[in-house]
């Protein structure tokens, strides 16, 4: 960053852009130079993580080493996290970080380690694979982008999280509450009136309009997990009398 | 638009999704590593998590509403279902690795016709 | 903070969060890096006293106190070494991302009431999530020196910490729970008063679990008798045998940093926070929560307490490496699986079971509701009858209670959100 001041243009446009940053990411990805009254930070740090993650996102595809692509991985992931963390959405962005950087990519790295024949092993890719794939990708992103700027009302700015009063609302307990199966945000009145309108008891017009919580998901998930957790202890699990016969070949 | 003046909206977040998404399916796609394969999953599920988040955040919509909760949640559930599918397709990725010695998807053609 | 820059002195809000945001983060760093500069020197002379030597003895006068200075110079001074066969890029990076990934678990812990980076509703499932990330740049580092030794220390770390974030997260939820809050501020409040208000005294299961958790604490940074990944005895030094220099120490700052920081969190966890033994300043009649220049005292004497839990805690994990033979990686994994995780897991309950049905604790603990409670809430209880123990007449609300109530989600008053 550097002040406006010594910019000749910048500082023509009022009094307060003496006072005015102007951000140097915001060059660099196209954006016109602006002299700002106030460094708008949570858009600093919007643009800082969601660069970091797009490009590190990039450099995974385009490495070879498999430990280089997962250590671009963990930026990319860990920069998402820090996006969750701006859009308020807390417990997520540490559940990313704990489950997916910590865990996940652990895991990966450590499959990597046990699956290498020589150091820094690398299985290149055909370059008309890659050719293929570029041209693939182009076309499959232009219709996501269309997608998203295609809905009017998602292209509202949002809101500072100053005009909230500084912080946002905690949002772990609802969602906890959420997952147990009791909706504390209150319901839709819609919903609940097209139902044969609102019981006079909480409980009720909790249910009606289909807004019941995440009980059922959540237990089908962590029985999965049980399931995840004895399925992979078998395939994963070390066969003894093949590892024993392959030694006694390696040796003769 | 420009996220250094107005505030970050919901489309900011869906661009973020949709380049992580694509980087996710290519990743896929060129791989021969079972590993990178791998990597290219978890990319495309964080680029659906990242619009999951966006169109539930309270911060990015005036309107989120009830899907403050909604996003979220089911954010939470992909990435721990995520998680269990790491772990699942890293224990057959060693397993054909102790059957094959390699972990190259393309040799992986025992049942090719 | 910024309150203060914006109401005294008039500077705009968004420069104010600035110069606030800066502060906090050269506070951060400097209780990192002279935390290290603390501890290194410490560790040698308890390691000395241990072992019957005087350990460091000249530099800088009588106890040797600027050894660690000069440690820092000579290292500054080394060649940075690199083996031919390695990943440069990962080589380099591997102990900025231990650093970082230990810098950022500080931003969360809180000092004193206010004295916190940034307050954070996950707090302390952010600061144990962070932590795990610390094992990343240990695993970059040993597989990116080309070194069989490194990457063995690599790959045992790898397993030993996935393995030791199971026991560890339950035994953090175990507070969690108590509170009714992951917020690390909110915990610590909870346990003013007396010392009798820790939780590590709340029942005998969170007792208990103080003990599994400084275990797994233990084992999480690395320490003996869990420091495989660098045993020295089997792997020349684990992931940093190829290591020399300034990169070298950054990994040792890394170590330091999270261990200060591990011990910090089961301070704010179990023993209290930033409130002492006795209840000084509310027995004077002093609010830590107040702006003026008394309140601003019993913080910063807040911030002392737990800056002295904590090295208490470090000093601690020195005596146990210094006693204990390190063991095994089958040991550690059982050590782990067999025992830590199931006893976290019993211990979980109980601590659920008792705060639901016995959430004033047993008469023996009665010492407990009579110092904690205020005189009027006593007489009432005795007035009821010496019948009167029980739920009717505890002190606090069930803490289960208040978790499930909806109110909490507005709970924070603007009070707490300025610095």
């Amino acid at each position: 960053m550097m002040p406006s001041t010594l910019l000749g243009p910048a500082s023509l446009l009022g009094p307060t852009s003496l006072l005015g940053f102007v951000a140097g990411g915001g060059t660099a990805c196209g954006f016109a130079m602006v002299p700002l009254a106030a460094v708008n930070w949570h858009g600093l740090f919007f643009l800082a993580f969601a660069v970091v993650a797009c490009v590190m996102a990039v450099a995974v595809v385009l490495a070879d080493n498999v430990v280089r692509m997962a250590f671009y991985l963990v930026l990319s992931l860990g920069a998402t996290a820090g996006l969750f963390f701006l859009a308020g959405a807390e417990f997520v962005g540490a559940m990313q970080l704990m489950i997916y950087v910590g865990g996940t990519l652990v895991l990966l790295v450590f499959g990597v380690m046990l699956t290498a024949q020589a150091p820094f092993v690398s299985i290149k890719t055909a370059t008309g694979d890659r050719v293929l794939a570029g041209i693939v990708a182009a076309s499959l992103l232009a219709v996501l982008l269309q997608a998203a700027f295609s809905v009017h009302a998602w292209r509202e700015p949002g809101r500072f999280p100053g005009d909230t009063g500084g912080v946002v609302e905690p949002m772990s307990t609802p969602l906890g509450m959420a997952l147990v199966g009791v909706r504390v945000d209150d319901p839709s009145p819609g919903l609940a009136q097209e139902n044969g309108g609102g019981n006079g008891d909480g409980s009720g017009g909790a249910a009606a309009g289909g807004r019941s919580g995440y009980l059922l998901p959540f237990e089908i998930v962590s029985v999965h997990l049980l399931v995840v957790l004895v399925g992979a202890a078998y395939l994963a699990r070390a066969k003894r009398r093949r590892s024993s016969r392959e030694l006694s070949e390696a040796a003769r | 638009m420009n996220p250094l003046v107005d505030p970050v909206g919901v489309v900011h977040y869906l661009v973020v999704g949709a380049v992580l998404f694509t980087a996710g399916i290519v990743c896929m796609a060129v791989k021969r590593n079972a590993l990178g394969v791998l990597m290219g999953i978890e990319l495309v599920l964080n680029g659906a998590n990242v619009n999951f988040v966006a169109f539930g955040s309270p911060v990015l919509r005036a309107d989120a509403g009830p899907l403050a909760i909604d996003g979220p949640v089911i954010a939470l559930f992909v990435i721990v279902l995520a998680a269990a599918e790491a772990a699942v397709a890293l224990a057959i990725t060693l397993n054909f690795y102790n059957n094959h010695s390699t972990v190259d998807v393309d040799r992986a053609d025992e049942l090719k016709g | 903070m910024a309150s203060f820059l914006i109401n005294t002195l008039g500077l705009p809000a968004w420069l104010a969060w600035t110069i606030t945001a800066t502060v906090s983060a050269a506070l951060i760093l400097n209780v990192m890096a002279v935390g290290a500069l603390v501890f290194i020197w410490a560790e040698r002379k308890i390691a000395a006293r241990i072992q019957d030597r005087l350990g460091p003895t000249r530099t800088g006068g009588k106890f040797g106190w600027l050894q660690s200075v000069a440690d820092g110079i000579k290292l500054l001074a080394k060649e940075d070494l690199m083996p031919e066969g390695a990943d440069g890029l990962l080589f380099r990076i591997a102990p900025y991302v231990s650093f970082c990934a230990s810098f950022a678990a500080f931003i969360a812990l809180p000092f004193a009431f206010d004295f916190v980076g940034q307050r954070l509703n996950v707090g302390v499932f952010y600061v144990v999530a962070v932590l795990g990330l610390e094992v990343f740049g240990v695993i970059l580092a040993g597989y990116a020196s080309a070194s069989k030794w490194s990457l063995f220390g690599a790959m045992r770390e790898a397993a030993q910490v996935v393995s030791y974030e199971v026991p560890l997260g339950m035994c953090v939820v175990v507070p969690v729970m108590l509170a009714g809050s992951m917020d690390l501020v909110t915990i610590a409040e909870k346990q003013a008063g007396w010392f009798t208000n820790w939780y590590l005294f709340h029942d005998p299961f969170t007792f208990v679990i103080f003990w599994v958790y400084f275990t797994c604490a233990v084992a999480s940074v690395n320490r003996a008798p869990f420091d495989l990944a660098e045993a020295e005895s089997e792997l020349v030094a684990g992931f940093h045998t190829e290591y020399s220099g300034l990169r070298w120490s950054f990994f040792f700052m890394a170590e330091y940093g999270s261990m200060f920081l591990v011990s910090a969190l089961a301070s704010v966890l179990f023993l209290g926070g930033w409130n002492g033994p006795v209840p000084i300043a509310s027995l004077l009649g002093l609010s830590e929560g107040t702006g003026d220049t008394a309140g601003y005292l019993v913080r910063l004497v807040g911030c002392l307490n737990l800056i002295l839990k904590s090295t208490l805690g470090v000093v601690v994990m020195m005596w146990v490496r210094w006693t204990l033979p390190r063991l095994r990686i089958d040991q550690v994994m059982t050590t782990c699986l067999k025992y830590c995780t199931p006893i976290a897991a019993v211990m979980f309950a109980g601590a659920m079971l008792w705060s639901f049905f016995l959430p004033g604790g047993l008469v023996g603990i009665a010492g407990r509701r009579i110092l904690s409670r205020p005189a009027g809430e006593i007489r009432e209880g005795w007035l009821k009858g010496p019948g009167g123990r029980g739920r009717d007449v505890v002190s606090s609300r069930p803490i289960t209670e208040a978790a499930m109530m909806p109110a909490p989600l507005h709970s924070d008053d603007g009070r707490r959100v300025s610095r």
